[in-house]
């Protein structure tokens, strides 16, 4: 990695997100991402199910009663305890990223960026990623069988522009820029949340000792990542692979062994 | 706002994030509420009975700006003995001529004065006025002069405003807010504590509305008592303070102030009707006032003429006034249809609009543009109001056949706004420009194109005519310079004529340059100055980062790139601010000048201690305090003694089509609403109170569409996000109809029905009302049977029913039925419709009466 380059990465403040798929709209269109098909979900107003090879920003609605912890009048008399939860999700560019690992054909790297991309014209739909990728991004497209995903929009900030998705975001929930820089806001921001008792307030992926060693792209939350459809702990399946093929390199051996044995008792 | 308006929603949410409480009063619990620190469900359709309340509120708990209210609104004034309440009438003003349908306002006037209302329905008074100018011009030219009302600063006077005020306003309690809106009062108290604690010299409070508040039969009177809430809080013309209309479109307006509207010239200036002897100066007599700034509507007049007519508009012909064309009558867009189908109206042109889908009674839309002659569609694409001849819901049904629909259609494609250039001008009145991207394509075209190569093939083919009837024509100044492969026109040559030449030749700066004797010319007098030293003004684009917090150069605000009007007010009666944190203008006694973040909204060099000498007029006439310098007093008007032609204060009554008896009232509706020039067998009305109808269903727009879904239903990436037409109602009406979530509902009223997916949610509340509990159904209206996403249009539902003062369809509260399954389709639609009126026994005369 350019050493000069800082590690970019978005900070989505679901706190502020009003619904408006803005980023969503902005994304295909700057990315020529097909349509996704045209399913009334009944899932609130998320009509977008998740996201996939043909949706690389996906905002989830929630519609939920919040326990009643803090019954602060204000809270109490906004439709009752009604709360609809609206959160912009996207690739993670993990810092371990399973994808990558798993990419027999080098079509997924990492950028100078410090975010991992997809190369159409060398991906050639192994589709080993998909399975790899612990939060179930990373999609092949029926039509072509090739890997795609969000690419932090890697033509736009080459270009020295943020991505479509953070430009279009009119509330700034969708944040882009260097990662500690957007660590340290996040940080405050949880913080300034929590002041205001919004105890729920939490990231989400910002850790760098969790399970794919921090997000490149993480989240302030206001409920359990469950609730959003996140996995509460991801681990890269590719972390325990050194471990595994000790494990499969001794059972080998092992059996190896247990065969000559075999042979030389039968001998 | 975060619904339709998530552009303009940042800047709430950046309030938010300062500390600002936002309220949210809705009828459904929508994105905007989500982000609400209270959300406040109500019965759509009763908000003057909310609002009221506030009003109550304020004044019995004495919560007003006593200071600011005694030196700025019209608090103090007095009002005619002839003047009597809705509270002594059962619910309408004195001066109701049932028959006629008609207010005769001259008993709502101050005391021993005639007030001509700032702008809006002038002409309502016309014969009036051309009488008494008449008496007037027998003592001397210039007319009777519109002397001071008389005061009482004590504001004891039993008939002075606020003591009217105090009276009306008693019976809007929160107990009748309770039975009416079905706000419990604990709820309402919370409102009103955030609402006046956020009030007065140190801070401010907003509010923002939208056509929510305007859809109504008495829709303008809900932002009336919005005003006047403000101008006793003190919250008009200070930072932070205001009332903010949401437009639904980009420019809309921008097409109020260049209207598109048939009742105002450019402006606000009113159009003239087809009186006859009518000349320029009859018209300036009734329409002008003496004092304050619209006492110069001759110049802003003349000026506009010039502009129109060039060097064919002279003194000696009154500058081409005769040119201007007359009304006859009210002549909005459903008088239109109602020509339509009387076969007056033969031709029609549809630029950018979806009548058959998203006007009141889409039914009669189309029935009506199935007897024109010919018509004109300008879309992206062929939308329901291009193609209603051959697939439209009558096909289906029956009532219309193609062969024997003689309407010949043209459709001509449209450029979209990366496809030219042009301006928007935005809710704060600010102008910003916007450059073409890319050239249209195919024969898409923007409507400046279409508009300027039109009128140049018709004068083309009127040259040489020496019929009196084609001169308005052929005088018209059409030069405008064209550019490119598809010529065309010049779109800041367009914006430079609207802004003004002065004699020089040279563009004018602002509209105080104006002269009425035909040295100026200028194309609307507000936007004087968007053109200032031949800048396209409107085309700024300084980051807010790099100048004043007001930010004056970033696009051109009108009038004069003010950014607040009134803003006089924002400065005490001496001139001081009324508070450090509420800093905006101020006087400045050593230089005598008034100085301000922004420009300040007044006579720059009038001392606060002004007084006008006897028998001035215009600006000259108003006095050091007087802030509010475009009204006829000079004051923010708490009581409307002209302007409106249904009340001079805010009444509440009930929708045209309510499940409720008006519980404050014998009068159950506006008395003036119009409704009885569109009786028609497919526009029939409901009964008060019918179990038959015994819901309230409520329009509106989804983020995901725009409108009528011209510009959106048919592009996948917007159409995937809200694939079809749904409902919204809550678990227990859901429970009461026998609704499946994602199953299928039918929605009647007496003009039709629909069919939507249901959205069974708790967003949607049931509310006690009158005791009883009422289920609400909203119901977006961007779909029609067209295009990429498809389904039906809910206006088919809505009657034709309007507001008197701006004719706009009540589409925000209608009762309704809903039912499980899909609706039948051909004639047994009909039938069904028909089966509802059958059962409500519904007839012609059910809700005409007044």
């Amino acid at each position: 990695m350019d050493m000069d380059t800082p590690r970019m990465g978005f900070f989505t403040d679901t706190s502020v997100c009003i619904g408006c798929k803005a980023c969503e709209v902005a994304c295909k269109e700057w990315n020529l991402v097909p349509e996704d098909g045209l399913n009334l979900t009944g899932m609130s107003y998320d009509n977008t199910v998740g996201l996939s090879a043909d949706t690389w920003r996906h905002v989830a609605f929630i519609e939920q009663r919040k326990p009643v912890e803090n019954p602060d009048a204000l809270a109490m008399a906004a439709g009752g305890d009604l709360q609809w939860l609206m959160a912009s999700d996207v690739c993670k560019h993990c810092t371990h990223a399973g994808c990558l690992d798993v990419c027999p054909t080098g079509s997924l790297f990492r950028t100078e960026f410090g975010t991992v991309v997809v190369q159409e014209d060398i991906c050639n739909g192994c589709g080993y990623c998909v399975p790899a990728c612990p939060y179930g991004v990373i999609d092949r497209r029926e039509e072509d069988g090739r890997a795609w995903k969000c690419t932090l929009c890697y033509d736009r900030i080459s270009g020295g522009q943020e991505p479509a998705c953070a430009k279009a975001c009119p509330t700034d929930s969708i944040q882009f820029g260097p990662l500690d820089e957007l660590r340290e806001r996040a940080a405050l921001r949880v913080s300034e949340l929590q002041g205001a008792g919004v105890t729920e307030a939490r990231l989400y992926g910002e850790d760098p000792t969790d399970g794919v060693g921090g997000d490149g792209a993480f989240f302030l939350l206001l409920a359990e990542p469950e609730v959003y459809g996140l996995p509460p702990d991801p681990v890269v399946p590719t972390r325990d692979l050194g471990t595994m093929w000790r494990q499969v390199g001794l059972a080998a051996l092992t059996a190896v062994a247990g065969v000559a044995l075999a042979f030389g008792v039968g001998r | 706002m975060a619904e339709c308006h998530p552009v303009g929603f940042q800047w709430v949410m950046e309030a938010k994030a300062r500390g600002a409480k936002v309220i949210h009063v809705d009828p459904r619990f929508t994105r905007t509420s989500a982000m609400a620190d209270l959300h406040v469900p109500l019965r759509a359709g009763t908000d003057i009975a909310f609002l009221g309340a506030l009003v109550n509120h304020v004044l019995t708990e004495e919560k007003y700006f006593r200071e600011y209210m005694v030196a700025y609104t019209n608090a103090a004034a007095i009002v005619g003995e002839d003047f009597v309440d809705t509270e002594d009438l059962d619910g309408v003003f004195s001066g109701l001529d049932p028959e006629s349908r008609n207010y005769d306002v001259n008993t709502w006037q101050y005391e021993g004065t005639e007030v001509q209302a700032a702008s809006g329905e002038r002409d309502l008074e016309y014969e009036d006025k051309v009488s008494s100018a008449g008496r007037g011009e027998a003592h001397g030219s210039g007319g009777a002069a519109v002397d001071q009302p008389e005061t009482d600063k004590t504001l004891q006077h039993p008939r002075c405003v606020f003591q009217i005020l105090k009276r009306h306003f008693a019976r809007y309690t929160p107990e009748t807010v309770e039975q009416i809106c079905g706000i419990p009062p604990d709820k309402f108290r919370q409102v009103a504590e955030l609402l006046t604690a956020n009030s007065g010299r140190d801070r401010t409070t907003a509010f923002v509305y939208s056509v929510g508040w305007t859809q109504h039969t008495v829709g303008v009177q809900y932002i009336r008592t919005a005003s006047i809430l403000q101008s006793l809080l003190g919250n008009m013309g200070r930072p932070g303070g205001g009332i903010l209309a949401l437009r639904g479109h980009a420019s809309i307006q921008g097409s109020t102030d260049i209207p598109t509207l048939f009742n105002i010239l450019p402006g606000y200036i009113p159009m003239p009707h087809a009186h006859g002897n009518e000349d320029l100066d009859k018209f300036i007599e009734a329409e002008s006032v003496d004092k304050g700034f619209w006492a110069e509507m001759r110049s802003y007049l003349v000026s506009m003429l010039k502009s129109w007519w060039g060097p064919a508009a002279r003194a000696d012909n009154d500058f081409c006034f005769d040119y201007l064309p007359r009304l006859t009558g009210s002549h909005s867009t459903y008088e239109t249809v109602m020509a339509q189908l009387a076969g007056d109206c033969k031709g029609y042109f549809v630029l950018g609009e979806n009548p058959a889908v998203g006007s009141s009674n889409a039914k009669l839309q189309r029935l009506g543009m199935a007897e024109l002659d010919w018509l004109v569609v300008r879309d992206f694409s062929l939308i329901e109001s291009a193609t209603w001849w051959k697939d439209g819901p009558e096909i289906d049904s029956g009532e219309l056949r193609t062969e024997d629909i003689g309407t010949e259609v043209f459709f001509m494609p449209a450029a979209a706004h990366t496809e030219k250039d042009g301006s928007f001008t935005n809710t704060q009145r600010m102008l910003q420009w916007h450059h073409q991207a890319v050239e249209p394509p195919g024969d898409a075209r923007s409507e400046l194109w279409f508009t300027y190569h039109l009128g140049r093939i018709i004068r083309e083919k009127l040259a040489g005519s020496t019929d009196e009837a084609d001169r308005p024509i052929l005088d018209l100044t059409w030069d405008y310079p064209c550019k490119g492969a598809i010529a065309e026109p010049d779109a800041e040559a367009v914006l430079a004529e609207i802004n003004g030449f002065g004699p020089d030749g040279k563009p004018l700066s602002s509209y105080l340059e104006l002269k009425d004797d035909g040295s100026t010319m200028c194309g609307c007098w507000i936007y004087c100055g968007v053109y200032a030293d031949g800048e396209n003004q409107a085309a700024r684009r300084k980051p807010g980062a790099h100048q004043s917090w007001v930010a004056p150069e970033w696009g051109w605000a009108w009038p004069a790139n003010r950014r607040i009007l009134y803003n006089r007010a924002s400065a005490d009666p001496d001139g001081k601010p009324w508070s450090e944190r509420k800093t905006l203008v101020w006087w400045d006694a050593e230089e005598r000048k008034w100085k301000g973040h922004d420009v300040p909204d007044f006579v720059p060099d009038k001392a606060p201690d002004y007084q006008p000498p006897e028998g001035a007029r215009g600006a000259e006439a108003l006095s050091g305090t007087d802030a509010f310098v475009m009204q006829a007093d000079g004051k923010a008007w708490l009581y409307a003694p002209a302007g409106l032609t249904d009340g001079p204060l805010p009444t509440h009554y009930e929708p045209q089509d309510s499940p409720f008896e008006n519980l404050l009232y014998q009068q159950q509706r506006n008395p003036v609403r119009q409704v009885k020039p569109f009786k028609h067998p497919d526009n029939r009305m409901h009964p008060i109170g019918s179990d038959v109808f015994p819901y309230v269903a409520t329009t509106y727009r989804l983020t995901e569409h725009h409108t009528a879904g011209g510009m959106s239903r048919w592009l996948p990436y917007l159409s995937e996000l809200q694939p079809e037409m749904f409902c919204e109602v809550s678990p227990e009406l859901a429970a009461e109809r026998g609704l499946e979530h994602m199953g299928w509902a039918t929605i009647v009223t007496a003009r039709g029905a629909i069919e939507a997916r249901v959205m069974v949610t708790e967003r949607m509340t049931p509310l006690t009302v009158q005791g009883r509990q009422l289920h609400q159904v909203g119901l977006p209206y961007h779909w029609g049977p067209n295009g990429y996403s498809v389904g039906d249009a809910a206006n088919e539902l809505a009657s034709i029913s309007l507001d008197p003062n701006t004719h706009i369809q009540e589409v925000k509260a209608l009762s309704c039925d809903v039912r499980p399954g899909r609706r039948p389709t051909g004639k047994a639609r009909l039938e069904l419709v028909r089966e509802y009126q059958r059962r409500a026994g519904i007839t012609e005369d059910t809700g005409m009466e007044p």
